[in-house]
């Protein structure tokens, strides 16, 4: 017996592993960015730099995931 | 290569909305993707805000005012005045004879008016039952999470003169 998914299956998968991801990246960015308010409005304005600099990190993260998932999407749909 | 999709001659129409439902989980993955990764731009540009901000305040000045007299408060007793500006209200409170404190009178929390609670010898904020210690401003209970910003005072003859705040937010 063949327990192998059949292609498409799999990049579907692949894409739903890859949302996965950006959704936990997102959370953690969302968290950064209201420490960064916070510590920011109590007077801590050193924290700025490095809270921009990793919220552009995880953003390039995101930006690689969905280019990710749009080739998956560019190659399974036009065969 | 390509920075997205392969190049087609399927007009953008077609492709965004399939007839085919196995191609309309493709689409409507991706479409969500889109929306998330532009989500997390919004987030670098939150970021990217506070970070101007930080980069283009200038250092507040501080005007010397005189705020109360030495015995124009009894001990334990308050009295609200404004500083730096009139938007920016304060309390004043004696705790002995020889000893005055000076804090913000906006909570950390929502901006309520905090009042001196005698009895317990702290401040209060009756919005959301936040409270600070009248010794540093410290978040003694309650959902503020940073402290009242203290307004320093010094004694000029029979003046108390406030010349600065500390811990103000922006």
């Amino acid at each position: 017996m063949n327990n192998s998914k059949p292609p498409q299956s799999r990049e579907l998968t692949a894409i739903d592993g890859a949302m996965v991801l950006i959704i936990i990246l997102l959370i953690v960015q969302i968290w950064l960015l209201s420490a960064t308010l916070e510590s920011y409005l109590a007077g801590h304005r050193d924290v700025a730099v490095p809270g921009a600099i990793i919220s552009a990190v995880l953003f390039a993260a995101c930006f690689g995931l969905y280019r990710f998932v749009d080739r998956i999407d560019s190659e399974v749909r036009k065969g | 290569m390509s920075w997205f999709r392969r190049p087609s001659n399927t007009p953008l129409w077609r492709d965004e909305f399939s007839v085919y439902t196995a191609d309309e989980r493709y689409v409507n993955r991706r479409q969500f993707t889109k929306f998330l990764t532009l989500t997390s731009f919004g987030m670098v540009a939150g970021n990217l805000w506070i970070l101007a901000k930080s980069a283009l305040r200038r250092p507040p000045s501080f005007p010397r005012v005189a705020v109360a007299t030495l015995e124009e408060i009894p001990v334990g007793g308050v009295k609200v005045f404004n500083y730096p500006s009139a938007e920016d209200p304060c309390i004043l409170v004696r705790t002995t004879a020889d000893s005055y404190v000076a804090y913000s009178q906006k909570c950390t929390h929502l901006s309520c008016a905090v009042y001196y609670e005698k009895e317990q010898n702290r401040l209060e904020c009756p919005c959301h039952q936040g409270f600070f210690s009248i010794a540093d401003g410290s978040v003694l209970q309650g959902p503020p999470r940073r402290p009242l910003p203290r307004v320093e005072l010094q004694k000029d003859g029979d003046r108390l003169v406030a010349i600065r705040t500390e811990g103000a937010s922006a």
